[in-house]
């Protein structure tokens, strides 16, 4: 049996117990993530879809259940760096140029100066920002922050990479622009990818699998397959994503009026 | 230009363009600082002369003015001494010494000078500990945060003379002698060290929740937060704190020295110069004017280091 890249078993998050503000966000969440998948979380506000990204990547604990990350524990794997992370917001430190922002996973890990220097180069070419090494975040677009923040993601090249709703906060265009990007590093790095949104074009183009939640409390409403081959300019045009991008809203709408 | 087909890239060089115009604008904005604060002290000069000719022909006339004049002060040569006597007066040799008062002052405020810097520096070191404890440990916070901001409620009046005979007695141990100006460096440290505990707290917890869940995603302990994302991030409000701390280190290196009976700086020139008003106002305006001077050039050094700091950085200040 091969070991799954995230193994998540009747895993449920309370916050606050016990307390007048309790709040039950995740319940009896079961879901098998394999390597090399393209995993999309999507479902409306409060589904606790970004809840499981964090527990995922153990910066939360859950209430109930377990956890597994390639084979070991979530917070064994993040104490190992199993896993990068992208947030909406691109969270550069504007105080470090965009290599040295890149490098920062590296620094903490304790990379010799020249492999870091040598891994942000590549980094940023594989980002297609190779000449903006030396510019601070603020002067760049907030496209390219995102770009760079993946980048620092995948700097260490880990076996998954966490999205937390990476385009947000982002124009249409530019949003089309970096899912396109994100499929090439994906089928360039082979990263296993968890990548959660709330926009159902952009779950069916990118994914393997989309995964809907449904509201108060958080559980899996239903997974659905995307098969769409290739991923091109045109994909967004033919029917085969029309008829997905169907089923995920029918999902949703199904899980709204529940 | 070459052509770019990637739109990002393309748009960013187009804000390249754009921030290569502000930094050129930037500098033109120093240089009119320069000259907006040159144009203002002149106004000022006018302001006081023009004022001291009409209080004086208030005075003059014997009448009251209808409403003005019976509100508004009178003056004369003592409590307003010409701006020019006042200037001239740096050029003074006043008896019984062999230079003229601007070079006494100018000695007199680099002693005052030294007291005002290790007050600083000593301030920065002790606020930052604070700082860095306090971000720490919330419970510190909670029962801490309350003294330190009770420890300004104290006079400065009260401590200096303790702190001067606590100097003298008890802190021969260090490896060298110790002196009276450092006490007043102390003094000045009472002061100064409270701006850069209270901002550089702020300073230290100003990172977005995104930030330190990114470096707990990447497992890293306390101390490597702060270093690599607290501390930096707290520099624009330690770059804040160190100018109030800088003009607080003279102010109290003043007082320090006035309170506590300590001669050789502009404190206690000031005093003097205050008891012998009567037979020398221009005295006491030149030791204010060197007092004020001395503020001033240590709020532009810091704020010169600030703007190179933080312009390396690619950082604005925080205004």
């Amino acid at each position: 049996m091969t070991t799954h890249a995230v193994r998540i078993e009747s895993v449920s998050k309370i916050f606050n117990p016990g307390r007048p503000n309790e709040v039950q966000a995740l319940v009896d969440i079961d879901l098998d993530i394999s390597p090399g998948e393209f995993v999309t979380l999507i479902g409306p506000s409060g589904c606790g879809k970004s809840t499981l990204l964090r527990l995922i990547a153990s910066l939360i604990d859950p209430s109930g259940g377990t956890i597994h990350v390639n084979g070991k524990s979530a917070e064994q794997a993040r104490l190992d760096q199993d896993y990068g992370m992208a947030f909406q917001r691109a969270g550069l430190f504007d105080w470090r140029t965009v290599a040295k922002n890149i490098e920062l996973p590296l620094e903490l890990m304790g990379w010799k100066k020249s492999e870091r220097e040598r891994r942000s180069k590549e980094m940023l070419e594989l980002v297609k920002l190779g000449e903006f090494g030396d510019h601070h975040p603020a002067e760049l677009s907030g496209g390219m922050q995102q770009r760079i923040a993946i980048a620092r993601s995948l700097s260490f090249s880990p076996s998954l990479l966490l999205m937390d709703e990476p385009f947000g906060a982002l124009d249409e265009m530019t949003r089309e622009h970096m899912q396109d990007e994100v499929l090439r590093l994906w089928s360039e790095t082979g990263t296993t990818v968890v990548f959660v949104t709330h926009s159902i074009p952009e779950a069916v183009y990118l994914s393997t699998r989309v995964v809907v939640m449904s509201p108060r409390p958080g559980r899996i409403a239903t997974t659905i397959d995307v098969d769409l081959g290739g991923r091109s300019d045109d994909t967004r045009a033919e029917t085969p994503f029309f008829e997905t991008v169907t089923e995920v809203r029918a999902a949703l709408r199904a899980v709204e009026a529940a | 230009m070459e052509l770019v087909d990637d739109p990002l890239v393309r748009e960013q060089l187009v804000r390249q363009q754009a921030a290569t115009l502000d930094r050129r604008a930037a500098a033109g904005r120093g240089l009119r600082q320069i000259a907006v604060f040159s144009v203002f002290v002149v106004v000022l000069g006018f302001l006081y002369s023009g004022y001291k000719i009409f209080g004086q022909a208030i005075d003059d006339a014997q009448t009251d003015w209808p409403a003005l004049g019976s509100v508004l002060p009178r003056t004369d040569d003592l409590n307003m001494p010409p701006i020019l006597d006042i200037l001239g007066e740096f050029t003074v040799t006043p008896g019984g010494t062999d230079q003229i008062l601007g070079r006494q002052l100018f000695d007199e405020a680099m002693f005052t000078l030294r007291e005002a810097t290790v007050g600083f520096l000593a301030g920065i070191v002790v606020g930052l500990a604070i700082a860095i404890a306090l971000a720490r440990s919330r419970r510190l916070e909670r029962g801490l945060f309350p003294y330190v901001i009770a420890s300004q409620t104290i006079p400065l009046i009260a401590i200096a003379p303790l702190v001067i005979v606590w100097g003298r007695k008890n802190l021969d141990f260090v490896p060298w002698e110790w002196q009276d100006w450092m006490s007043v460096s102390i003094i000045a440290t009472f002061l100064t060290f409270f701006p850069v505990a209270v901002n550089g707290l702020r300073g230290l917890q100003s990172p977005k929740p995104e930030n330190l869940e990114l470096m707990e995603s990447y497992a890293a302990g306390w101390g490597q937060t702060l270093r690599r994302l607290r501390f930096p991030a707290a520099i624009p409000y330690l770059f804040t704190a160190a100018k109030i701390a800088a003009t607080a280190s003279v102010v109290g290196a003043i007082v320090g020295e006035i309170s506590a009976g300590v001669g050789g700086g502009l404190g206690r020139r000031v005093f003097l110069e205050a008891q012998r008003y009567t037979t020398g106002p221009e005295r006491l305006y030149a030791a204010v004017i060197a007092s004020a001077v001395l503020g001033i050039f240590v709020f532009l050094v810091i704020t010169a280091a600030e703007r190179f700091t933080l312009g390396r950085q690619g950082r604005e200040a925080l205004s």
